[in-house]
């Protein structure tokens, strides 16, 4: 009787977005009268951050800080209509209506700005810091406060923009299934070690190292975020969790966080990370979304690290302790480790 | 550890961003950490009253009857809700997109077809209330035989488990119990192999485990409006399956989510709003209507099972010649987002390589337990978990490294992908190359040097006809592919005239121009003025 350690991966790709039925979402963005803009959304902050990376797609469009501009979600009085947070659509389909309402209302100041400095539009640039001045010439400059006020009160303009981004429906072939499911795939590779114990058939997940491609990380802490509590997922879908234990047969199965099995905190394992961009045509900055991609991999590859370390497939899910002792003893001979990687 | 590869890829980036790319702190940050965000559940009511429903003992039986009297009087009922009660009954999620047919109703009238169903509602003045009138309803029951296994429910003389689709399986264009996928020829393919392997895979339910359950607070407003606070995590995809549920407009909702405790696909079901302001309506009061942990757990909504079969055809030199995909997805007793899950799966298949023959059939398969819903990786997670084993199972059985018999068949750029579109923008080959390196998994030179951006193409590009369809004959109408998939909120065609599409035997080099007829752009030219079923 002993542990045995295994090496398992897992690649795969994700589709970004729905495609039934076309997939629209709309933003509003607007300006104050002293020049702090808020973005108008009916999506929805589930905790991934929508909030936050519109914000900043939205500042960074504006060209104004990030302190200047404030998200408000999810009110279907005033936020234009958005499918929902789903498909991992999120960043790359609100991103972009934020982008194109962004753009829309930039045009606005940038016109207001350039009738109070006496310039063409075109020959103005903003700083980033809440000014806006002529090219090649940061001493004419004004703020985006004084923008805003002379918009409102002097020009006559409203500082807003509209923005809706579309992926249209894409027909599925009855007889061939030909179809543009998506526009864009991120893509991801995870290694796992893991170590079995071939006494109690406990699997402890003692690595993981991944590689994710994500178009552009709007905000790499967001990211990560995603990414480990994706990979979390993946091992509790892969050796934990099922409301249907004895599934098909549909036994009564777990009522609460007592009976329902997760992995806690002494069962998440060091996680090496790291993101590649390989942007997106369409999408905003180029980004992607990590959202829902980074729980798939873990699944296959800690099965697949079970199978290095004790020479058994376990091809249902989840791989309970018992499932393999089962599978080590219909083999019924001593553990022979396939390959040591 | 995060660690941000900046080189690889960086011809194809500009990075003198300001704002993107910055480890900025979240927006809603503090509030969180501080416990003043505004969930659903933090706006409170002082006569608000709290709706809880009944929900059925058995898998499958026929209801002979009802007997509420005892609980209408029971102390603190306000009112008690039964199927005749609620305007438009009978209801499928995916109608607002006109996907599918409704088969799902709010409260059960004849027959419940998952332990679990909601059959009646009571409300009343406070939970335990509303608890404790539902131990007096009586309920008369003729358990009627059940079926779990999906392949026992395609069986000839299963039990037929939803009236709207007695065969137990999904429509698909009007014409088919399963989605097909259809790419070169593979059975002429396995023929020729070196190998041939088929699998079974087996993926579990899984439940969301949301911090907060699915839950909303329906107010009376002025004005004959309703104001419902939700966890919804789509907000307009609520408000219109509550507006038709209802029979009300659009308009007389209004609906405030936005900050939710996690989601994960559980809570687009809109298992709680619809309910929630036909009990506000009928009693004048607020109405929340939230799920307990154990509601939470078993009746709402998992992320589906789905079994899948793969075959594989391999060469000994590590090349994939055929792969076949059959899979049966366990929607429960109706179709919620199932349906769609198929179809995402079919796009998927077979991954992300270039294999030049595939097949794929997968099924939406109805059985008597809790429909199952959307969760993360929503028709992929289980795709992926069984062909990522698959892959191993192959280069273990050639003898080939399992990340090299990956990198070598991995889809590059300008390979024709098996939906039919050129691949674009591909990069599995180097997250393959940069986690091997991180994490010392041997990858010899040739696999080391290889890329998503070269080798692709050319006879990668071309989609081998598949021989076993039958060509249309020239000139004959193609059969309208979207008949029962149309543009976002539209209406139903008058007649179902197929739009223009691309011709059926030939590789389409990218995706087609969105087809001017039916899409939905134009109707979303304002805020609030169209979105009209």
């Amino acid at each position: 009787m002993a542990r045995h350690r295994g090496r398992g991966v897992a690649t795969i790709n994700y589709p970004i977005g729905m495609n039934l039925g076309g997939d629209p979402s709309q933003a509003l963005v607007h300006s104050n009268p002293t020049g702090k803009f808020t973005v108008s959304l009916s999506s929805i902050d589930l905790g991934q951050g929508m909030k936050s990376v519109t914000r900043q797609i939205c500042a960074e469009t504006l060209g104004v800080p990030i302190e200047d501009v404030y998200v408000d979600t999810a009110d279907s009085d005033t936020g234009p209509h958005c499918m929902g947070s789903f498909a991992s659509r999120g960043t790359h389909r609100v991103g972009n209506a934020v982008m194109a309402a962004a753009r829309e209302a930039r045009g606005v100041m940038m016109e207001a700005a350039a009738e109070e400095l006496e310039v063409d539009p075109g020959d103005l640039e903003t700083d980033g810091r809440g000014s806006i001045h002529v090219k090649g010439a940061p001493h004419r400059a004004i703020s985006v406060r004084d923008v805003a006020i002379a918009a409102q009160f002097r020009q006559g303009k409203t500082i807003s923009g509209r923005g809706i981004f579309l992926v249209p429906l894409s027909e599925v072939d009855p007889e061939t299934g030909e179809m543009s499911p998506a526009t864009c795939y991120a893509h991801a590779c995870q290694i796992v070690d893991v170590e079995v114990d071939d006494e109690t058939g406990d699997v402890t997940v003692l690595k993981m190292t991944s590689a994710y491609e994500l178009g552009r990380a709007i905000n790499p802490k967001l990211v990560e975020q995603q990414l480990v509590g994706g990979s979390w997922m993946g091992m509790s879908h892969a050796l934990y969790e099922t409301p249907e234990p004895y599934y098909p047969d549909a036994r009564e199965g777990p009522r609460d966080f007592n009976e329902y099995l997760m992995p806690g905190p002494g069962d998440i394992c060091p996680h090496d990370i790291i993101v590649l961009e390989r942007p997106a045509a369409d999408g905003p900055f180029g980004a992607k979304g990590p959202g829902e991609m980074c729980a798939n991999p873990s699944l296959p590859a800690i099965a697949n690290a079970i199978f290095n370390a004790v020479g058994v497939r376990i091809d249902e899910l989840p791989i309970t302790p018992e499932r393999v002792l089962r599978a080590l003893r219909a083999r019924g001979r001593s553990v022979a480790p396939s390959r040591a990687r | 550890m995060l660690e941000m590869r900046k080189d690889i890829f960086a011809d194809e980036r500009d990075d003198d961003l300001r704002e993107v790319g910055r480890p900025t702190q979240r927006q809603d940050i503090l509030g969180h950490v501080t416990g003043t965000s505004a969930y659903y559940d933090d706006h409170h009511f002082a006569n608000l009253l709290h709706l809880k429903v009944l929900r059925s003992p058995h898998p499958h039986a026929r209801i002979r009857s009802i007997d509420d009297a005892a609980a209408a009087r029971a102390p603190g009922v306000k009112r008690i809700i039964r199927g005749a009660d609620v305007p438009v009954n009978l209801n499928t999620l995916l109608s607002l997109i006109q996907f599918g047919k409704d088969d799902e109703p709010s409260l059960a009238t004849e027959t419940v077809r998952y332990r679990g169903e909601p059959i009646l509602a009571v409300v009343a003045t406070s939970e335990r209330a509303a608890r404790q009138a539902l131990e007096l309803v009586r309920i008369s029951y003729d358990p009627l035989p059940a079926v779990f296994d999906v392949e026992d429910a395609l069986k000839p003389g299963a039990v037929s488990v939803n009236p709207v689709y007695p065969k137990n399986t999904f429509d698909y264009h009007r014409k088919y119990d399963h989605q097909k996928l259809r790419f070169g020829d593979v059975e002429a393919a396995f023929a020729k192999a070196d190998m041939v392997f088929e699998e079974r895979y087996q993926m579990s339910p899984i439940e969301h485990a949301p911090t907060e359950t699915n839950g909303s607070i329906a107010v009376p407003d002025t004005n004959g409006r309703f104001t419902v606070y939700t966890s919804t995590q789509a907000l307009f995809f609520s408000l219109d399956t509550s507006a038709k549920i209802n029979a009300m407009p659009s308009n007389q909702l209004h609906f405030i989510g936005g900050t939710v405790g996690g989601g994960f696909g559980g809570k687009v079901d809109t298992l709680t709003e619809p309910l929630a302001i036909l009990a506000a309506r009928l009693t004048g009061a607020p109405v929340r209507y939230r799920l307990s942990r154990h509601e939470e757990m078993q009746f709402g909504s998992p992320r589906g099972a789905e079994r899948i079969y793969i075959k594989d055809g391999v060469m000994r030199d590590g090349r994939i010649v055929a792969r076949k995909v059959r899979a049966y997805f366990d929607s429960g007793a109706y179709t919620r987002l199932s349906s769609y899950a198929v179809v995402k799966c079919v796009a998927h298949i077979p991954g992300p390589y270039t294999i030049p023959n595939v097949h794929g059939d997968v099924y939406c398969v109805f059985t008597n337990r809790t429909p199952a819903t959307a969760m993360r990786g929503f028709g992929v997670t289980a795709l992926d978990f069984a062909l990522e084993c698959q892959m191993d199972k192959d280069a273990v059985a050639i003898g080939m490294d399992p990340l090299e018999f990956r990198v070598l068949n991995a889809y590059r750029d300008g390979d024709m992908k098996a939906h039919r579109r050129v691949a674009k923008n591909c990069a599995l080959i180097e997250c393959a190359q940069v986690a091997a390196e991180r994490a010392h998994w041997p990858l010899r030179d040739e696999f080391r040097r290889m890329s998503s951006r070269k080798g692709g193409g050319e006879a990668r590009a071309e989609a081998v006809a598949d021989r076993t369809l039958k060509p249309a004959p020239p000139g004959a109408p193609r059969t309208p592919a979207s008949s029962s998939q149309r543009a976002a909120y539209e209406r139903p065609p008058a007649d179902a005239k197929s739009p223009a599409s691309p011709a059926r035997d030939m590789p389409s080099p990218a995706a087609p121009p969105p087809s001017g007829s039916t899409h939905g752009v134009r109707r979303f030219s304002s805020i609030f003025g169209t979105r009209r079923r």
